[in-house]
């Protein structure tokens, strides 16, 4: 499987990112520079976590206007994958490839923590080997994580199926103690009409080798592989 | 504009500014043999700044041990120090203080301290991948005292966050001591492979001399001089940075690719204190070189800047490159591709002068050996009368605690106690994915991505201890450091220093910096533990008052293989509860004396021979895979590292006959170096024993892990409860609440 992990100014898990991909996965994983036009021929397009542009303007404003970004639209629109990680994420709502936008965490300070998400469908290309509420454990680092979307659009998601992941306590309940940042319906990941672009808070590339404290993160990645395989 | 010398001896309000002495003046005045002109005077004054030239601590800093088989870069040769962990691969450090730009503009100026000390670490051409920040805060109960807190660790967080570098440790005290004066001592540690270091030396004339980054404004002129005059909050705004994370990661990642992709870099150096002054002047001084600087050719931030304004700018975020002669083209190339503006502003000469040039017109013409070799000066060492005040504690004259349990809880909401969590979750401590023990325990550890290997790294500092006694208090910053770092498994290998005093020119301030000093030698000589780097922060004071003496020391140690660690949290029911260690537990100096009778007196003390011994033991037990758990006895006694062993195992202790022999409180609360608390399972109990016996540490049996409650001698209290005073206690100060109950 090959995979793109595209490079921002100001992108700073990208080393991790491509670590598991390449090393733990095994995929056949490279960068891809903002400023290139083109994209290669790949399965995947990872949008790592950061600081694009030093979050100047608003997080994820100019990376989301980089020439990188038109060959990713066209890879979103063949239907490939597309997976935006935390700033990627925030890079995705900007983009105008994911609806909504995010907030300062109401705690108003940067958060770095365990959370729990549950899987709350399984029909997209990072969830599809994952069981249906099946609770994983991944970190957190954002200071911008407090996903807002306005009534109609959060009623859209629900009508479509298109929250993928919700923060909930460890055993799989939702409470307002186990939302990090005050994400509207505790929402900490979601995905396009097409199911394809998904975008999500968590760093699922913290959490995919037994010595840094879990491997949840592996689910997503396991799904990508058996999707691209399908 | 042409400058003619001033034949005018200057005022005595233009040597403040500069922060010269007149005698200094008339020193550098002969050296010249004329008198020196306004911009060469500011030169001299950044140049001889405590913060550059070291004056008063130099001589004292030469008695620190700084040799040993795995030293690759020692203390003063190049930007940090450098040590080899084995596999091709070395370690660069470094800890440097932001002490004084903190006090007046707590965010920024603990962002650019972390900045500085990043920049520090890449110039090495080493890829930074920790952060440590070891902090001191006034009392949270005061408003001010809450915004520097607060604002510190906010800038702390926000350039490291934006870095990508990972903040995985560091301490944290509050004390009255250091009301107005807090301290931000921040740590970078930096992996490479050893045929990788790069040197910050210019050398080989002809050779271009490239400024990247930042333009030069005029923020941060005297910062040097600034850190090194008393009561910072007297002086003004305009001395502090202003930090960009976002620059700097460009510089760091630029810099590295070009170190990578070319070997056109001959040299690299940042712009830290006096900015280009020193950057380039050291750069000269290790290559045995001098310099020419067109200062037309550095980008401006303001208009009408003077060459005095260009030559002691601090903008941040700036770096100088030593280009080989011909080929500053293909460095640029590498800046113009991460969008960084970048300028060739000189080259290096034979002159060994530093030769400053405005539009072809002389600035400035000194002499490079004159400017890197400060007057240093000496003091008689004289123990201050306050000793014999605070050293006598009256036990007989201290209540036992009616309520122990009350007074645990008490202990365990004191902001120098409770959980460091609502600090260290505002930094992101695992970016880079190799933090195995995230902070919150004895050291951090990270693994070495490619080798079995990974490094423990601590920082530690106890300015109450240090004030009762220095030198015990410089022996004690070494020997727990190192401590921590064994608790892992680790072996330690070197450490970094940071030693924030007050005045020099005071004799009890300088008393305390020499002795310190020595204790900190003898715990170095007896651990094996050479010192790599180091950074001097004196003239701590607000109101005339010296804070606490604060030595604080950054260990690096390394295990071998990352399979055999061990953290500090219980980790299965059953299991035997011991401590390791010879240590005496006693009220002298403890944070129990402090909270529960607002005392700070008595005689700490240290047995480096028993401190050697329980660390080898300790190691040897973790490496043979027999225990489940290991911490460190510090702050809060002995009880109080049962309780932080059971929070991050999320296990219960039963110990209801705990051993007391004499007080009560002693037992429960007394503080001692040289004690660890372990646990292991009981088939491990003999295997134990037999390793204690064998290094002469005695081990004493405390009782078991188990059970939802703290049952520690008379204590007794729900886990829970106690978790979460434990959890709440700095939470709580921070946001300005009073304790929980």
């Amino acid at each position: 499987m090959n995979a793109a992990v595209v490079v921002f100014p100001g992108s700073n898990c990208d080393a991790d990112t491509l670590h598991v991909l390449g090393n733990v996965v095994g995929m056949n994983a490279r960068y891809a520079w903002h400023a290139d036009t083109t994209l290669d021929d790949v399965d995947l397009v990872v949008l790592p976590g950061g600081f694009s542009h030093g979050d100047y303007l608003r997080t994820g404003a100019m990376a989301a206007r980089a020439p990188i970004m038109s060959p990713v639209r066209d890879h979103a629109a063949r239907g490939r994958p597309v997976l935006g990680i935390c700033n990627g994420f925030q890079i995705l709502l900007e983009a105008g490839l994911l609806p909504g936008a995010m907030l300062l965490n109401d705690s108003t300070q940067f958060r770095c923590e365990w959370t729990h998400l549950r899987v709350e469908s399984t029909h997209t290309p990072c969830t599809s080997a994952a069981g249906n509420g099946q609770v994983l454990r991944l970190p957190i680092a954002h200071a911008e994580g407090n996903y807002v979307i306005d009534p109609d659009g959060l009623a859209q998601l629900h009508d479509e199926d298109r929250v993928v992941f919700r923060y909930v306590s460890a055993s799989g309940a939702r409470s307002p103690d186990a939302n990090p940042n005050g994400a509207i319906d505790d929402i900490a990941g979601i995905c396009n009409v097409g199911r394809n672009v998904v975008g999500m808070m968590p760093h699922p590339e913290r959490a995919s080798e037994a010595e840094l404290g879990g491997e949840d993160g592996r689910a997503i990645w396991e799904s990508l592989v058996a999707a691209a395989g399908a | 504009m042409t400058l003619t010398p001033t034949h005018e001896p200057p005022s005595d309000e233009i040597l403040r500014e500069v922060a010269l002495t007149r005698d200094e003046y008339h020193f550098a005045a002969d050296l010249l043999d004329r008198p020196p002109n306004p911009v060469e005077l500011g030169i001299i004054g950044g140049m001889w700044s405590e913060h550059c030239g070291y004056k008063h601590s130099r001589p004292l800093l030469s008695r620190l041990p700084s040799e040993g088989p795995r030293v690759l870069i020692g203390p003063g040769e190049e930007n940090a120090g450098a040590v080899d962990i084995g596999h091709g691969l070395a370690i660069v450090m470094k800890v440097e203080s932001h002490n004084h730009p903190s006090a007046v503009e707590p965010f920024q100026g603990a962002a650019t301290g972390v900045g500085g000390i990043l920049r520090d670490i890449f110039t090495m051409g080493a890829r930074p991948i920790a952060l440590l920040d070891s902090l001191r805060f006034g009392p949270l109960d005061d408003r001010r005292g809450r915004y520097l807190a607060n604002g510190i660790v906010g800038g702390i967080g926000w350039y490291g966050n934006c870095m990508g570098v990972p903040t995985v440790g560091g301490e944290v005290q509050v004390s009255a001591s250091y009301r107005g004066n807090p301290l931000v001592n921040a740590m970078c540690v930096g992996l490479i492979e050893h045929d990788q270091l790069t040197s910050a030396a210019a050398s080989g004339a002809g050779n271009e001399l490239i400024l990247v980054g930042a333009d030069t404004g005029r923020d941060g002129i005297h910062g040097a001089t600034f850190a090194s005059v008393d009561d910072p909050e007297a002086s003004h705004r305009g001395v502090v940075q202003v930090g960009n994370p976002f620059m700097e990661k460009l510089l760091l990642e630029a810099c590295l690719e070009v170190l990578q992709t070319t070997d056109a870099i001959l040299g690299l150096q940042d712009l830290g204190a006096t900015g280009l002054t020193s950057s380039s002047v050291e750069s000269a001084g290790r290559g045995g070189t001098g310099v020419v600087l067109n200062l037309e050719h550095v980008a401006r931030r303001a208009a009408g800047m003077t060459p005095y304004e260009v030559m002691l700018s601090e903008s941040q975020e700036r770096m100088l490159v030593v280009a080989a002669r011909g080929r500053a083209h293909e460095v640029q190339r590498v800046f113009d591709k991460w969008g960084l503006h970048s300028d060739v502003i000189g080259e290096v000469t034979e002159t060994g002068l530093l030769d400053v040039r405005d539009n072809g017109q002389s600035a400035a013409t000194l002499p490079i050996t004159m400017l890197t070799d400060a007057p240093t000066y000496t003091y008689p060492v004289e123990r201050p009368a306050y000793l014999d005040e605070v050293g006598p504690l009256d036990l007989d004259a201290l209540p036992e605690p009616d309520d122990p349990t009350s007074a645990f809880l008490q202990l365990l909401a004191s902001p120098n106690i409770a959980s460091r969590r609502p600090i260290y979750r505002q930094y992101d401590h695992m970016v880079g994915a190799n933090t195995v023990i995230a902070p919150g325990g004895d050291a951090a550890l990270l693994r070495i991505k490619g080798t079995p290997l990974a490094v423990a790294l601590s920082t530690d500092g106890n300015g109450r201890t240090t004030y009762l006694d220095p030198f015990v208090g410089g022996a004690a910053a070494i020997a727990e450091s190192a401590r921590n770092v064994s608790c892992t498994g680790a072996r330690p290998l070197a450490f970094t220093n940071c030693l924030n005093f007050g005045s020099p020119e005071q004799s009890a301030a300088y008393y305390q910096l020499s002795q310190a000093i020595d204790g900190m030698a003898a715990a170095a000589r007896a651990l094996e533990t050479p010192v790599i780097s180091g950074n001097v922060s004196l003239y701590n004071e607000s109101g005339g008052e010296a804070i606490w003496p604060t030595p604080v020391v950054g260990m690096l140690g390394v295990l071998d293989e990352l399979d055999r660690r061990c953290g500090a949290g219980f980790t299965a029911d059953g299991d035997e509860i011991a401590v390791l260690g010879a240590g005496r537990p006693r009220l002298d100096g403890s944070e129990y004396l402090s909270v529960a009778h607002g005392r700070v007196a008595g005689c700490p003390d240290i047995n480096l021979v028993d401190e050697v011994a329980v660390q080898r033991l300790v190691r040897e037990l973790i490496i043979a895979r027999l225990l489940s758990s290991a911490h460190d006895c510090s702050d809060g006694g002995l009880a109080v590292a049962l309780a932080e062993s059971a929070f991050a195992g999320g296990l219960g202790v039963q110990a209801p006959d705990l051993p007391i022999l004499g007080r009560l409180d002693e037992a429960l609360f007394g503080e001692s170096q040289s004690r660890i608390v372990v646990s292991y399972p009981p088939l491990a109990a003999a295997a134990v024993a037999a390793a204690a016996a064998t290094h002469s540490v005695p081990i004493t049996p405390v009782g078991k892990v188990g059970g939802d409650r703290l049952c520690i001698g008379p204590i007794d209290v729900s886990l829970a409860h106690a978790e979460q005073v434990w959890s709440q206690g700095l939470e709580l100060a921070l946001a300005g609440h009073a304790p929980p109950g």
